[in-house]
């Protein structure tokens, strides 16, 4: 196979990735590395940069719009910002230490829980209850629009939320990731913010967490611009795609097939680490 | 009672900043392409080698060495620009926040998101742990 024909097969396979993961919410990175390696036979560490620029091009080019919409809270997306871009910068730091089995194996089971929550749904906060000292204090509490005007919402637990979100930017980091799905667990579970805010805050997130590691691996060395192009290419057309053809689309069983098939990557992912072969 | 609020409210910012990066996103994807175009036509019938890790040579992995060999029109270099263009969006979106929280005079954001820029350059200055 020659450069014109990897190329292509990497930004189809891209292309389908970010289709795919607009549409589940699930963002199209986690499912890059493993094609690129498991398929391509590509080194992780070529894999995981090339992924890391296709989650930052996501994050910006979707902002514009997730901002119309008017669920994203700014103040507690650049609040929780301060914990995902230090364990960014912890989990690249990490990442160079680590052997690539082991990083394949951590991949595998970050997959294998993004499969779960994918199969199971995310059980949707309301935002209600009695106000947060701390949440106050950092003017965190607002409000999102509904078919019924405007409905205000409390922030809860910053500490647990600021905790979790530190876990995810390592992730990020170590992995490549935007760990769209664990962001959304911080905000949703355990700061109880509504679903639809979780979701869009996370979003512009994920752009900013995976600028701190991705200046990392530049300088490491691991951004191949002829690997991250097509990658870069594929996941942005795709995910504009998926978010268009996402209003009215019934996602219940694309989530259950997408969650199959991210389990399957997982056990590879895992097996491959295991037995030393990535 | 309709409530007009004027100057910089924080939905008029994160408009602003949303079209900012989509911008940046078009123009990073229309310098990739160009790149590539150059890369594929020059060296498209090579073969790959990403089996095994070599890391990228030190011109592709600064700025300034990045700029350099774009200027020569190396297909590669300028794919790497078009991805510095792309890495720099949101590090341009957290430098337009803090100068809007200045704006709306919320010094405490101002601070909170001056530390979110320092953690950025910190990682772009070639800092790690």
């Amino acid at each position: 196979m020659n450069t014109i024909e990897l190329t292509i097969l990497i930004w189809v396979g891209s292309l389908l990735a970010g289709f795919l993961g607009a549409l589940t919410g699930l963002g199209g990175g986690i499912i890059i590395t493993p094609l690129l390696t498991l398929a391509f036979g590509i080194d992780i560490r070529y894999a995981i940069g090339a992924t890391l620029v296709s989650v930052i091009a996501t994050s910006s080019g979707a902002a514009a719009a997730y901002v119309k919409e008017g669920f994203s809270n700014i103040r507690i997306g650049m609040f929780l910002e301060i914990a995902t871009t230090v364990g960014a910068v912890v989990g690249a730091s990490l990442a160079a230490r680590l052997p690539t089995t082991t990083i394949a194996v951590i991949f595998g089971m970050v997959l294998l829980y993004s499969a779960y929550v994918s199969s199971r749904g995310i059980h949707e906060s309301a935002g209600d209850g009695q106000p947060d000292r701390l949440a106050t204090l950092l003017r965190m509490d607002s409000s999102y629009p509904t078919p019924d005007g405007p409905r205000s919402y409390h922030v809860h637990a910053v500490p647990a939320g600021f905790g979790l979100m530190f876990g995810a930017g390592a992730l990020s980091g170590l992995l490549g990731i935007g760990s769209g799905a664990l962001k959304v667990i911080a905000m949703d579970q355990a700061m109880r913010i509504p679903f639809k805010v979780s979701t869009t805050t996370s979003n512009f997130m994920i752009g900013v967490t995976a600028a701190a590691s991705a200046a990392i691996y530049l300088r490491r060395g691991y951004i191949d611009p002829g690997l991250a192009m097509p990658v870069m290419l594929g996941v942005l057309m795709g995910s504009m795609i998926g978010a268009r053809v996402l209003t009215g689309a019934r996602t219940g069983v694309l989530r259950l097939v997408f969650g199959v098939v991210v389990a399957v990557l997982a056990i590879e992912m895992i097996y491959h680490g295991l037995t030393g072969r990535l | 009672m309709t409530h007009r609020s004027v100057g910089w409210t924080d939905q008029r910012v994160e408009l602003i900043i949303g079209n900012l990066l989509r911008a940046g996103v078009v123009l990073a994807a229309v310098v990739v392409l160009a790149g590539a175009a150059i890369y594929l036509v020059r060296h498209g019938s090579a073969a790959p080698h990403y089996a095994v890790f070599q890391g990228e040579p030190t011109d592709l992995r600064s700025p300034s060495g990045v700029i350099a060999e774009a200027a020569k029109l190396q297909g590669r270099a300028i794919i790497q620009l078009g991805l510095l263009i792309l890495l720099a969006t949101p590090v341009a979106r957290v430098a337009f926040s803090v100068f809007a929280f200045a704006m709306e005079r919320d010094r405490l954001y101002v601070i909170v998101t001056l530390i979110v820029l320092a953690v950025l350059v910190f990682s772009l200055a070639g800092g790690t742990l």
